[in-house]
């Protein structure tokens, strides 16, 4: 494995063009500007995990915008990569939430397993470890933020556990180590004790007249610019492009704005398959 | 009309006005840096903080409208805080390398600091670093100064309309740069020296060369292209150092283009400090009164019809009444100001103007641009068009080459042929002048100066008759001219009399006996067998290549002058240093020939030569304003050729002798214009 | 305490399913398009009634932010859904988004009516990949069954809502920077006035509201206005997501009343402080961006807006930090210090250079590398912060350390000269 090059020449291929249309219908026609975020997204998952100026640069012609405009946005948001990193994202929040609960031990976890400093990427191209702010799971600190999954709960010995597994290529469940479901607290719990179905709430009196079953209206409502069919193929567009573009296989995550109709609710676990 | 008070002193203010305006129409002085009244408001430097009552916050006074019954207090112990603290705060990653920075003293923040700011420093961290960045061969940073106001972007952005200056990354790491290492491509970049609050964007041909304490001031009036830009000459001892935009609301407003502020190191180069006279086939130096009575000698028993005089893009109004009185007292009838052929006659003066005027363009609703690219031809005309445009409800049709003018522009057709289907009220875009109020059209040299361009005259004219352009209180006809002194010329009727050969019939071989030159590069007068060349000028240029005695002359800065704007509107130059070696004030050359030709001209005085100006032409003599010209005489009627109609300008920044010579104008042209690559390097930025 | 009944997000933890008919067992869509034909009128009526103020942070009465929307607008009308979540100590929004969607998308359409909004966006942080999957899938849920589109959930009401990804921007939370950012642009706020209700997203009339303030509305309306105006203090009425996180022996989101004792939440619901409620140093009771109480305050502190504001700090996203006594609180702050200067937009001066010079300075107090006078100095600095911003980031930069500096300015005095001292003694 080896970071994804820098390149000349950079286009979206033609089998991200519906995920790109399903981003454009989201905006109106003269404000096409908004999608340079997911587009930008879009562009960092199809090339390995960072965006070469060509990249860049395609965006600003797709959506018609200045150059400068597209590398301002891409040099603000902490999410963008403007430089080659390694294609696994490991990032590991250290805002005081987490180093409350001990996030220090979580990098040098990182340090030591994958020899890597702060902000460096191995010499494969295989892993970015990168410090990050509040990720917003401060409940389950500390964290771990591998490409699109969260690992939470973590200490020493689970962070180890987490980066080994993917060192292995195998892919570890994410969500929280410690056999919590969610943010719920461990042990015995005080509130929403019947598991969810506690406390239908009544209907207000008034709303009775319109029957929560209320039949499908006659014209059929169709989403504005967009497939009624909602349901994709499990697979991810996205990933399978950038496999193609870079001609490696990445990990089978969804894509950025994909959406799976998961049959199953609840979380969708991926598996991935390591290219090495 | 909202009322406010403040500072105790009731003050009613314009609607629309902000409380930074209402406190100065109120007398109080708001420090500011990101503020500037011609771009958006930004509001992000946090000086102009001030105190509003019922606001637990002080307020930016820059970008509060005001309301009615404000009560602002500019003068409170908060608001002194509160800006000492910005002061502060702007000062502690600032580099305190003042007595280096090109930016000493004229320096807002440095002005700033010694009335409001901080007298001595708190900060014990290293000072924050900032990469200098490549803007090209005109603009040189030092970005660790810069205080992030965003002033350049956004003079790009809304008033230049090239959005290549950008602020990437964030916080204190947010740095001004195009991100890739290229120069702007804009031709009026130079103005965001001008904008830059400190020291960060300085002028690379004058970085370190002066201290602006040092240099002596001289308001004078641009010749590089017939906009009559005003500008400031800055120059110490014999050498102009640097050239600056002045405010004229009606002409440039503050800014100027790229070859108005860069091309003066043509000034220094190439000069002709001597006169010449050639001896054996080859030009020699001379002195003047040897040059004189080589030309006397020539001159002896030749009629008037075999003499003939070209008048150059730069020579001002003064030196042409000379001229013209000198051509009639050698009883030639062969005078031409027009070098570049342009088929526009004397006779008649709406015919040639740009008759809404630049600061009428505001008021048009509609425009329609014929054979010309004003970006390159007049930058600051086609920037008001784009001022305009960013109004709204302006649609601009056009006529040639397609060229991206940084506005929007509807491609109508490629020439002639285009033009007649609009007069006929054929072309889609008729509707479109016929439904505006206040229509307009640029016409510009490229298809006046074909054979055609009468035809091409004739036909403009039909077209605004038509559309209705010219009424009582509007006229939407124009000219665009490119050279300084055309207007002029054509206001003192210095085109050929009664018989009288023109610019192309005077460069025939075997057509004249002795020819002058005036300052005329534009055209070649080699291999004029038999013919005489005078060559009077400024520049080692294409004027010399066939002289056979050159008179070494002054350049615009070296003289006082009246040029003529394409408006019509008469403004002065003015003498900023002298002219080099032996080089003399071109009238007096003139006036001084006519002695040893034994025809004086009894213009003695700079007073005399005005006073024969104004006889001539008397509205040369009201500075400033503009005649206005009535509509009529629009050429001759007749067909018109197939060929596309082009703008003149190949090169915007090699157009005359002074911006070839400069060096920095050369490597403008290898970069944007030949698409060549003086880039970055290390050595760069 | 809050009995189950009177809870809003009964699958606050994902024990039951999260699609639409598990959502619609739960009472979600339940009347919705009877309320909604009520008219604009009596949903900002309602919303007002309920007391509901802005769970995002300012604590804005919902209802009155909803009636600035002008009433007529020629042309499209925002709802525009914060759902940035990243103020440090907040991940309540995260289990809406991932558990309870369809009660966000429900109030979107509900509040979208109440404002005669046309469409809606749901802003939601770029880090949260797999919440946005899930908001997608009920999207795409919700559309398939009618609930949102023309005449959504039989309403007569034409809506669209859709979701928007962020990319990693702290001041993307801030409402003029999220538009800017939906605008496509760089998350720079916005100069105000003019305010969003008047020019918001691409220049048209826009409200921007927390993902729980427009997710429990329809709960609000199904229950009544007096129910959750009943419930909690006056003036800070109905229930309230809180996240604890720290030194608690069970971290965890909850809802909770308003006005809830301190004490009772951690000792209830999170098994008390790590090491016994005397062993608590400091909590900071609503997100970083509060100043801090020290435990004699947070002994019999409640948990609402005006309490806490009462406290001299503030009930923010209601995101509790819990510190016991092994906490460094010098360095815990020192490291929202830094967490600031990397958020910082950049634009206006105070925030941009103040930042940095704030954690350069925190960074050598909690080593004790600095001098007893500069203290007042970073006291000083916060001032010059403080107030002076575009935004409200100048200010959350400002306040942790002014809580720090006026509840344990012994501590970083105490440092300072134990660090002076090992110098001298190195020096010997």
């Amino acid at each position: 494995m080896s970071f994804a090059p820098d390149v000349e020449t950079f286009s979206f291929p033609d089998e991200l063009r519906p995920e790109i249309d399903r981003i454009l219908a989201k905006y109106p026609e003269a404000r096409k500007q908004s999608a340079v975020m997911p587009l930008l997204h879009l562009a960092q998952r199809q090339h390995g995990g960072w965006l070469p100026k060509a990249a860049l640069d395609h965006v600003a012609e797709f959506l018609e915008m200045p150059k400068i405009r597209v590398y301002e946005v891409a040099s603000f948001y902490d999410m963008y990569n403007t430089k080659p990193t390694g294609r696994v994202q490991v990032r590991v929040c250290t805002t005081t939430p987490c180093w409350l609960c001990g996030s220090d031990d979580i990098v040098r976890a990182a340090k030591d397993t994958l020899g890597l400093e702060i902000g460096e990427s191995s010499e494969d191209g295989r892993f970015f470890l990168r410090e990050f702010e509040c990720l917003g799971a401060c409940c389950n600190a500390p964290m771990m933020w591998i490409d699109d999954d969260y690992y939470e709960d973590l200490d020493y010995a689970k962070a180890v556990a987490v980066l080994e597994a993917l060192k292995r290529g195998e892919t570890p469940e994410p969500g929280p180590q410690s056999g919590r479901k969610g943010s719920e607290p461990k042990g015995e719990r005080k509130t929403l004790v019947e598991a969810g179905r506690s406390s239908r709430t009544p209907k207000q009196p008034e709303a009775a007249t319109q029957p929560s079953s209320a039949p499908v209206p006659d014209e059929t409502p169709v989403r504005k610019g967009r497939p009624e069919d909602h349901q994709h193929e499990p697979t991810d567009p996205i990933a399978e492009a950038a496999d193609e573009q870079v001609g490696k296989v990445k990990n089978g995550s969804l894509g950025d704005e994909a959406v799976a109709i998961d049959p199953e609710p609840g979380r969708t676990t991926t598996t991935k398959k390591d290219a090495d | 009309m909202p009322k406010l008070t403040i500072d105790g002193q009731e003050i009613e203010v314009p609607a629309g006005s902000t409380v930074l305006q209402a406190c100065e129409a109120a007398g109080r002085e708001i420090p500011v840096f990101c503020f500037h009244p011609r771009l958006q408001i930004a509001g992000n430097c946090r000086m102009c903080l001030v105190e509003m009552e019922k606001s637990p916050k002080p307020i930016a006074s820059c970008a509060m409208p005001a309301g009615d019954g404000m009560v602002i207090k500019t003068d409170t112990p908060q608001v002194h805080k509160a800006r000492k603290g910005v002061l502060e705060l702007l000062l502690i990653n600032h580099p305190l390398d003042c007595p280096i920075c090109d930016q000493g003293g004229e320096c807002d923040l440095q002005d700033i600091t010694l009335f409001y700011g901080p007298d001595s420093s708190r900060f014990a961290e290293n000072k924050r670093p900032v990469a200098d960045k490549y803007l090209g061969p005109l603009i040189s940073t030092h970005m660790t100064r810069c205080i992030h106001c965003t002033r350049c972007i956004r003079f790009l952005d809304e008033i230049a309309g090239v959005e290549e200056l950008g602020a990437c990354d964030r916080g204190e790491h947010m740095e001004i740069t195009t991100w890739i290492e290229s120069a702007l491509t804009s031709e009026m970049s130079g103005n965001i020296i001008d904008l830059c609050p400190v020291g960060a964007l300085n002028s690379k041909p004058y970085e370190y060369r002066a201290r602006t304490w040092e240099l002596r001031k001289t308001e004078s009036i641009d010749v590089m292209d017939a906009v009559g830009s005003n500008i400031r000459v800055d120059a110490r001892g014999s050498e102009v150092m640097r050239i600056l935009p002045r405010l004229h609301e009606d002409v440039n407003e503050e800014w100027i283009s790229d070859k108005t502020r860069f091309a003066y190191d043509g000034l220094k180069k190439r000069r002709l400090d001597v006169p010449f006279v050639k001896k054996d086939g080859k030009l020699a130096t001379s002195t003047w009164r040897a040059a004189f009575a080589a030309i006397r000698d020539e001159l002896k028993d030749v009629p008037g019809n075999r003499i003939g005089f070209v008048i150059g893009d730069q020579v001002d109004c003064e030196t042409m009444v000379l001229v013209k009185d000198l051509a009639t007292a050698l009883g030639s009838p062969n005078v031409d100001c027009r070098q570049d052929g342009t088929k526009l006659t004397a006779a008649a003066r709406g015919a040639y103007l740009f008759n809404t005027t630049i600061a009428g363009i505001e008021q048009a609703d509609a425009c329609l641009l014929i054979g010309t690219n004003p970006r390159h031809e007049a930058p600051l005309v086609n920037a008001r068009l784009r001022k305009r445009s960013r109004m709204g409800g302006f649609k601009v049709g056009r006529i040639g080459e397609p060229f991206d003018l940084t506005y929007p522009v509807t491609d109508l057709g490629a020439g002639g042929q285009t033009l007649r289907e609009l007069s006929d009220g054929k072309h889609s875009f008729a509707e479109v002048l016929e439904n505006a109020s206040r229509p307009m059209l640029i016409l510009g040299q490229g298809p006046l100066a074909r054979a055609d361009g009468a035809a091409i005259l004739a036909l403009a004219g039909e077209v605004a008759e038509r559309f209705g352009m010219v009424g009582d209180d509007w006229n939407g006809f124009n000219v665009l001219h490119t050279a300084a002194s055309r207007v002029g010329g054509l206001d003192l009727g210095l085109v050929p009399g009664e018989g009288g050969l023109d610019v192309a019939g005077m460069l025939q071989p075997g057509a004249l006996d002795v020819l002058f030159l005036v300052g005329a590069d534009e055209v070649e007068a080699k291999g004029l067998d038999g013919t005489f060349v005078v060559y009077m000028g400024t520049h080692g240029d294409r004027g010399v290549h066939g002289a056979d005695v050159i008179l070494p002359g002054a350049a615009f800065t070296e003289k006082h002058g009246t040029y003529v704007n394409t408006e019509g509107r008469p403004q002065r130059a003015k003498l900023a240093v002298f002219p080099p070696g032996e080089a003399k004030e071109d009238w007096k050359i003139l006036r001084a020939l006519s002695e040893v030709l034994g025809l004086t001209l009894p213009l003695n005085t700079m007073g005399d030569v005005r006073r024969r100006m104004a006889e001539i032409a008397p509205s040369l003599a009201r500075i400033d304003e503009i005649e206005p010209a009535p509509f009529g005489g629009f050429g001759v009627a007749g067909d018109i050729g197939a060929e596309p109609f082009a703008s003149p300008l190949r090169d915007f920044y090699l157009t005359n002798p002074i911006a070839r010579a400069s060096s920095v104008m050369q490597e403008c042209s290898t970069l944007f214009v030949q698409g060549g690559s003086t880039g970055a390097t290390g050595t760069h930025g | 305490m809050l009995q189950d009944k009177d809870r809003i997000f009964t699958n606050l933890y994902g024990d039951d399913g999260v699609d639409l008919a598990a959502a619609r067992a739960r009472g979600d869509w339940d009347g919705t398009a009877g309320f909604i034909q009520k008219g604009r009128e009596w949903l900002v009526e309602q919303v007002k009634a309920s007391g509901l103020r802005g769970r995002g942070g300012a604590g804005f009465p919902t209802g009155l932010k909803w009636s600035f929307m002008p009433k007529q607008a020629n042309g499209p009308v925002y709802l525009v859904v914060n759902a940035d979540e990243s103020e440090p100590g907040t991940c309540k929004d995260r289990e809406i988004m991932r558990h309870e969607p369809q009660k966000l998308i429900e109030g979107c359409l509900i509040a979208g009516a109440a404002m005669g909004c046309t469409a809606g966006y749901i802003y939601i942080r770029g880090e949260y990949v797999r919440e946005a999957e899930a908001l997608e899938r009920a999207l795409a849920e919700a559309y398939a069954d009618g609930l949102l589109g023309k005449n959504a959930a039989g309403s007569g009401f034409d809506y669209e809502l859709y979701l928007h990804r962020g990319a990693g921007a702290y001041i993307c939370g801030e409402e003029t920077g999220l538009i800017e950012s939906l605008e496509g642009k760089k998350g720079q706020p916005r100069l105000k006035p003019p305010f969003p209700a008047m020019v918001g997203l691409y220049g048209r009339p826009s409200t921007v509201n927390n993902v729980e303030t427009i997710a429990v509305v329809p709960t609000i309306l199904r229950r009544g206005a007096e129910w959750f105006a009943a419930i909690g203090p006056e003036r800070n009425s109905g229930t309230k997501l809180f996240c604890v996180s720290g030194h608690v022996n069970n971290p965890c989101n909850v809802e909770e009343a308003m006005g809830i004792p301190l004490r009772e939440l951690i000792d209830k619901h999170c098994g008390g402080v790590r090491g016994g409620w005397d062993n608590l140093l400091a909590v900071i009771p609503g997100g970083s961006s509060v100043p801090m109480i020290p435990k004699s305050v947070c002994d019999d502190i409640k948990l609402d807006f005006d309490s806490l504001k009462n406290a001299g700090t503030g009930l923010g996203t209601a995101a509790v930090i819990v510190m016991d006594k092994s906490t460094d609180i010098v360095k815990a702050i020192a490291r929202l210090s830094k967490f600031y200067m990397h958020e910082s937009c950049g634009q206006c001066t105070p925030c941009r250079e103040g930042t940095g010079w704030l954690w350069r300075m925190m960074t050598r107090m909690a080593e004790g590398r600095a001098r007893p006078e500069e203290i007042d100095l970073l006291w000083d600095v916060t001032k010059e912060i403080e107030g002076h911003t575009i935004c409200a980031l100048g200010d959350a930069a400002a306040w942790p350390v002014q809580g720090l500096i006026r509840h344990f300015r012994p501590e970083i005095e105490r440092r300072i000269e134990a660090y002076t001292a090992s110098q001298r003694l190195a020096a010997e």
